[in-house]
């Protein structure tokens, strides 16, 4: 019988094709593209087209109040509209000089972690998904991403596209029942993290599908720029609820889980062990939030003018470091508003990731980056 | 902020650094206190060599590039000026208009992932908002400018000299326009537009 | 179908007999296997996927086989914005998808352009370009919003004749199956709106965005 490499030694090289995946493929979690140039299966060059659904989102927010903005910033990543909100109040209160009061703290971090749970389920659902395991991993997340939704929706009155947070604090106060109904479903969510890891975490396909596939050095992660779960899969200790203890995040004992490999287990890990931390979190939210005002008093939030000057504000979205940018001339209407999506610039290296790989492997590790395409194109 | 990172400092530290050099401190009046330091574009590439690479500050993590558009300006300001009206020599006051050309600007952000530090805020200026629109590209010092800057390149017409595939990265290939520029006016489609919603 | 035809058939299924009409059947059975294609543009496709999960549960209605290719599906739900980029291609999937095939609008800016109207890249609704069957509205529309459309749907496909003059596209051979894909033009797409499907444009713009 002939090797492979025989073969190949008959066949002489292999001709070179040029695939371009997408914007319309099941695997690429939205409108994005890629052009793949093969070698066989081997992936030999990869382009990532983008613009598919740029929907304007920064030119649009530069002709609105500092208050239009933030229906907008919903549907930036749109599965975390919460933590997108948070993001832009903060530059807007760094701008503009503003307090939050406790209360409207802990009411935030408490709506953010719930909003990376919900993000992080449902990206290992796609991503086992995109390997095979149709279906099942999906439901779980979904099921439990409904539950959180449910919360989000008797909050704010929309399931999806909260618009809850406004700079100052946040829009409406939480009552006592919800706070109990955040703490019995908090109180179920490491049953439902044991079972979600016990699906497929030693699964021997899993292991051998992602396990030294798709690995990000250390090095090229941090010149890349790349934040998050991905970075930190790549070994990197960097955090910005830790570096930057934006909101009170200096008040709460977790830990940031750290990668060794940077491949696509990794990250998959990652984001389980996040979920873990992210529990331990809402667990001492629950337990100390006080009463209070949820706004401040001083906070305008129609006709806001902050004074000329600018101020970039950031957080750790599920996502990575989501950073508005934002230039007041004085006028009611940011004169520059610049959004730092982490989903795009975490693509920075995803030729990087996949050369040499399979073309099946550029799947999963792109379900591995966790992209969402409104953010990426904004 | 510490004080390692006070502009004055960082100012201080490049103009010692790299020979030739020129910054200015950009003063930010907000409450945030972002104060930004104006590069010269000769001697960019090498400052934020020098800054990547410098053991106290290592900003190895550039966060974010943005274009910014600065429209013409015109300012005006009056002056006396002598007359000679039917042989009587009066004073008159007239108002003179000076055109100040708008610009293109460049912003990054930088942080330090070693040093857990940040932010930096580095800005370049084009000539003008026409034909000179060259700024250096710093995607060779961080990669994560590469998308940002085609951004830049793509919605601002900011040309990066240096970056290694500047093409337009959000609109298609043979579009005209750099639409987040402050004239642009998006094509009606046949609909009415609404007005500014403040 | 005549009065007098559907009391006897009333009177006929109350003594256990059953019938029917190939037309009745033929709708029956196509509107109780819609098959949708895959395909998620923006938002309003995160909640087309909770539709199809365990608490909504599409598939109640038939419709849970997502096809990813167009060549096998009869439905395509344009779930989100459509970028000026990206409407040739959502054209020319509608163009590749089988006779007979529906559209759902679904979502503001579907039918549009939405809250992203004033955007440069923003198409200002689908049906410039492809037959509109069902709009929802919605930003997003929620997961029970999408399953009513679905019903309007099986309704619509319920309700067409088989002959005669109101007879459905898919079975006229004078009518197109297949729409002018636009093009990209130094400014945007070209032309802005199919004009056989879209002749109501209004001239100019009454306000430029400043």
């Amino acid at each position: 019988m002939t090797s492979v490499a025989e073969m190949k030694a008959i066949a002489g090289p292999s001709e070179i094709m040029e695939v371009s995946m997408g914007p319309h493929h099941p695997s690429t979690h939205g409108v994005f593209r890629m052009d793949v140039r093969l070698e066989g299966e081997r992936v030999v060059r990869l382009k990532p087209v983008f613009g598919y659904l740029h929907r304007n989102h920064e030119k649009i927010a530069e002709h609105g109040a500092y208050l239009a903005a933030i229906p907008y910033t919903d549907r930036l990543d749109y599965l975390c509209s919460m933590t997108n909100n948070w993001g832009y109040v903060l530059a807007v209160e760094k701008l503009a000089g503003l307090q939050v009061p406790e209360r409207a703290e802990y009411i935030r971090v408490i709506v953010a972690e719930l909003t990376r749970f919900q993000n992080h389920a449902g990206l290992i659902g796609f991503l086992l998904q995109d390997m095979g395991a149709s279906g099942t991993p999906l439901m779980y997340a979904f099921r439990e991403r409904e539950k959180i939704l449910d919360l989000f929706e008797s909050l704010s009155g929309a399931r999806m596209m909260c618009n809850y947070m406004r700079f100052g604090g946040v829009r409406v106060d939480c009552s006592a029942e919800w706070l109990d109904e955040v703490r019995r479903l908090v109180a179920t969510l490491p049953r439902f993290l044991g079972e979600f890891e016990a699906l497929l975490r030693s699964n021997e396909i899993l292991m051998a599908r992602t396990q030294g596939v798709g690995v990000l050095p250390r090095e090229l992660a941090i010149n890349a720029g790349v934040t998050g779960p991905m970075l930190r899969a790549s070994g990197v200790n960097y955090d910005i609820r830790k570096v930057d203890k934006y909101g009170i995040y200096d008040r709460f004992d977790f830990r940031v889980p750290l990668g060794e490999h940077g491949d696509v287990y990794d990250r998959y890990m990652m984001r389980l062990l996040e979920m873990a931390e992210t529990v331990k979190i809402l667990e001492q939210a629950l337990r100390n939030i006080p009463a209070g005002p949820v706004m401040d008093p001083k906070a305008k939030l129609r006709g806001l003018r902050p004074k000329v000057g600018e101020a970039y504000g950031r957080i750790e979205s599920p996502k990575g470091e989501l950073g508005f940018f934002l230039i007041s001339d004085g006028s009611t209407i940011p004169y520059r508003y610049r959004v730092r999506p982490p989903s795009m610039i975490n693509l920075t290296v995803l030729e990087d990731m996949c050369l040499g790989q399979n073309i099946a492997d550029v799947v999963i590790t792109l379900g591995s980056v966790d992209i969402v395409l409104g953010e990426v194109d904004r | 902020m510490s004080d390692l990172l006070n502009a004055e400092e960082v100012k201080a530290q490049i103009e010692a650094g790299v020979p030739g050099s020129h910054v200015t401190v950009i003063p930010n009046g907000s409450p945030s206190g972002q104060h930004s330091l104006l590069l010269d574009n000769e001697h960019a590439f090498a400052v934020a060599s020098f800054l990547r690479d410098h053991p106290a500050l290592r900003l190895d993590y550039c966060s974010l590039v943005t274009g910014v558009d600065w429209l013409d300006t015109e300012t005006t300001e009056k002056i006396r000026v002598k007359k000679v009206v039917d042989g009587v020599e009066t004073e008159a006051e007239e108002t003179r208009k000076t055109k100040v050309p708008g610009y293109l600007e460049a912003v990054y952000h930088l942080f330090s992932i070693e040093k857990k530090h940040g932010p930096v805020i580095l800005r370049m200026r084009t000539a003008n908002r026409t034909g000179q629109t060259q700024l250096p590209s710093l995607t060779p010092v961080w990669r994560s400018c590469e998308f940002q800057e085609r951004e830049a390149f793509d919605l601002y017409g900011i040309v990066f000299v240096g970056h290694p595939d500047l093409r337009r990265i959000l609109m298609w290939d043979g579009f005209a326009d750099f639409p987040m520029r402050k004239d642009y006016h998006p094509p009606a489609d046949g609909v009415p537009v609404a007005e500014v919603h403040a | 179908m005549a009065d007098d035809l559907k009391e006897l058939k009333i009177e006929l299924s109350k003594n256990g007999i059953f019938t029917t009409t190939l037309e009745e059947l033929y709708n029956w059975g196509r509107k109780n296997s819609v098959w949708p294609l895959t395909f998620g543009l923006a938002c309003c496709a995160i909640e087309m996927i909770a539709t199809t999960m365990a608490r909504y549960d599409l598939a109640r209605f038939g419709a849970e086989v997502f096809r990813p290719s167009p060549r096998q599906a009869d439905l395509i739900i344009v779930s989100g914005t459509v970028t000026k980029k990206m409407a040739p291609q959502v054209v020319r999937l509608y163009n590749q998808m089988p006779e007979p095939k529906y559209v759902i609008a679904m979502g503001a800016c579907a039918i549009s352009g939405g809250p992203f109207r004033d955007g440069y890249n923003v198409l200002k609704g689908i049906d410039r370009y492809i037959p509109v069957d069902v709009h929802i509205p919605g930003c997003p529309p929620r997961p029970e919003a999408l399953i009513h459309a679905f019903m309007t749907l099986q309704k619509k496909i319920e309700e067409q004749a088989l002959a005669g003059e109101n007879r459905p596209r898919h079975l006229r051979a004078d009518l197109p199956s297949e729409f002018e894909v636009p093009e990209f033009g130094e400014h945007g797409l070209e032309p802005p709106a199919n004009p056989e499907l879209f002749p109501a444009l209004p001239g100019n713009p009454l306000k430029v965005l400043q």
